[in-house]
């Protein structure tokens, strides 16, 4: 499995020298990191080959890393019913770059880019009908953004008096609590001030 | 004579309709009372589930999953269960296999039952609904017998499941499913060949196979339109390797095939109940790694270091080490998956989920486009969505 995995890897990486920037092979699954904006090119090729024929995209999402300089990865999950394999393919993007739009490719894709968009506010050019779908009508903010807190900005409660629901700030009744369980011994990173002949170079 | 100008009605579907299946808000436009375009708005149901793993250790994520789709929790837990042990690398115990094949079938059951039965009832069949849900009383009994809960049952853990099952209950289940098959027969004499069902239902929301592989289907949905395609057989997990059972292939694709797959997949289910109890081996129905899977109360009782382990497992949780996974299993709806993204840490650095209901509600509108009102209805039911899963 992983071997036949390593060659559809090759394969693609050979056939395609522009558009991947380089595959790998974990647990089993093929990962194919493409270029942002030759994406829809690089969709097209895996559905449509003979040798990969991925004809489905069972799931698209988005991936925040806040630390990198382009902080979202969107990821593309196509399954080929032909192989029987599956492929994870993957972009990167920042808050402002969109990337190009597969639903002309999967037709699939249109909600759950509507979804990425929505979730952490990833672009989708050429997009048909980009609205957000899970949150509110007209929420402000990407809840699923690292920096977005768990609580959120605003809560809703029905008001007796004006006889509608209204918005608010969100009121804690208790301090939000989160709970830091790594142990010292292995949840800090870096070198303790101290501690520096730790290493042994001292 | 003037032009008279004709405008579409636009009609607003939900989201509190009995036979939009939950929280379905669905904006319909309309010439007369042919729809035009259907613009299903999800969301109202959004509990930011995603959101709220990212903050709780691998453990307590498992919850989650019960309350996604709610009519047969256990086959979600059983995705996220597998993805955590294929990055743990965690063998578990052939015991605990069987046990989680029997339950996720009982969960298939659980959820064919619900859908034919209140399929039937959006389009006039009554009696169904009332019959199948005493055969789902039974089943939430056993469910209850081994977890503790009807239905949010907690029960499949990495590693394998959290209690072993009493004595007695195997016997019971084999009971139950001997007769089982009964029921099927009783349903499908009052719906298969039943005229009005079969008015309301046959050659009604066509997908052919381009398009149902194009927009994402999986499960019942996408063999209804004659792809053989279960994950059970093609990817298997667990013992369903071991396991006989037939793949249900459909031909036209309509809702009425999509009926015909629910029924005849139960009568499949049964048989994999029957082959897991007959053939379930002795031995743990946990993993043996107290890193990861807490040690008996007995145990704990006279072990410090148990109880040292039992107290780092329920507070710190394990840590799981740094990668990713896409890993699906055949939920009831289609296929399950779940994208695991771990960064080392004991929290989910990012978990996706893939609902089988999502895409198929998606083509909401290519099902109904060019049908009657009513024909929403059976489109809604027949593709099998349940809110939990779409929302999040």
């Amino acid at each position: 499995m992983d071997l036949a995995l390593k060659d559809l890897g090759d394969y693609v990486a050979e056939a395609l020298p522009q558009e991947v920037l380089g595959t790998e092979v974990e647990f089993d699954e093929l990962m194919v990191r493409a270029r942002r904006d030759l994406i829809v090119k690089v969709l097209t090729f895996l559905r449509d080959d003979v040798n990969c024929r991925f004809q489905q995209l069972m799931d698209l999402c988005g991936v925040d890393y806040p630390e990198r300089e382009k902080r979202f990865e969107v990821v593309y999950n196509l399954l080929s019913l032909t192989h029987n394999m599956r492929v994870r393919v993957k972009v990167e993007t920042d808050e402002e770059t969109p990337v190009p739009s597969v639903s002309g490719v999967f037709s699939a894709a249109t909600w759950w880019e509507r979804e990425a968009w929505d979730l952490f506010g990833i672009y989708f050019s050429d997009h048909p009908d980009l609205r957000r779908i899970m949150t509110d009508y007209g929420f402000d903010g990407h809840p699923l953004r690292k920096d977005f807190p768990l609580t959120g900005y605003v809560e809703v409660r029905y008001d007796d008096e004006q006889k509608r629901v209204v918005y608010e700030p969100v009121k804690l009744t208790q301090e939000f609590r989160t709970f830091d369980f790594l142990s010292p011994w292995e949840g800090v990173q870096g070198v303790l001030p101290g501690d520096e002949k730790a290493d042994g170079d001292a | 004579m003037a032009e008279t100008q004709i405008k579409n009605f636009t009609l607003n579907f939900g989201p509190q309709h009995p036979a939009a299946h939950g929280v379905l808000r669905l904006v319909l436009e309309m010439d007369g009372e042919v729809i035009e375009r259907a613009d299903p708005h999800i969301g109202l149901l959004h509990r930011g589930t995603e959101k709220l793993i990212e903050y709780k250790s691998y453990l307590q994520a498992v919850p989650y999953f019960d309350r996604l789709d709610y009519v047969a929790p256990q086959n979600q837990e059983h995705a996220f269960a597998l993805a955590v042990e294929k990055l743990l690398g965690l063998e578990v115990p052939p015991r605990a296999q069987y046990i989680r094949v029997l339950y996720a079938e009982i969960g298939r059951i659980l959820s064919h039952i619900l859908n034919v039965c209140s399929y039937a009832m959006d389009v006039g069949a009554m009696t169904p609904m009332l019959w199948g849900f005493e055969e789902r009383e039974r089943l939430m009994e056993f469910c209850e017998r081994v977890s503790g809960a009807r239905m949010h049952m907690n029960y499949f853990r990495p590693g394998g499941v959290a209690f072993d099952m009493p004595s007695g209950l195997a016997e019971d289940i084999h009971g139950w499913a001997d007769h089982f098959p009964s029921f099927v027969d009783d349903c499908e004499t009052l719906l298969t060949e039943n005229r009005i069902f079969k008015q309301r239902t046959v050659d009604i929301g066509v997908i052919t196979a381009d398009q149902a592989l194009d927009w994402g289907f999986s499960g019942p949905n996408l063999r209804a339109c004659g792809i053989a395609w279960d994950l059970r057989k093609a990817q298997p997990y667990d013992v369903y390797e071991k396991m006989e059972f037939g793949v249900v292939v459909g031909k036209h694709g309509d809702c009425y095939a999509r009926y015909l797959m629910r029924m005849a997949e139960m009568r499949e289910s049964v048989k994999i109940i029957k082959q897991c109890v007959d053939q379930m081996p002795g031995g743990p129905v946990k993993a043996d790694d107290r890193k990861i899977t807490p040690p008996s109360r007995a145990e704990m009782k006279d072990s410090m270091e148990a109880l040292i382990h039992h107290f780092k497992l329920f507070t710190e949780g394990y840590h799981v080490p740094a990668g990713e996974t896409y890993t699906a299993v055949e939920a009831p709806k289609g296929e399950f998956g779940v994208y695991l993204v771990s960064d080392g840490t004991n929290k989910p650095y990012r978990c996706k989920i893939r609902a089988p209901g999502f895409a198929h509600l998606q083509a909401l509108e290519l099902l109904s486009k060019g049908h009657m009102l009513a024909d929403v209805v059976a489109n809604i039911g027949s593709i099998d969505i349940v809110f939990g899963e779409i929302d999040r």
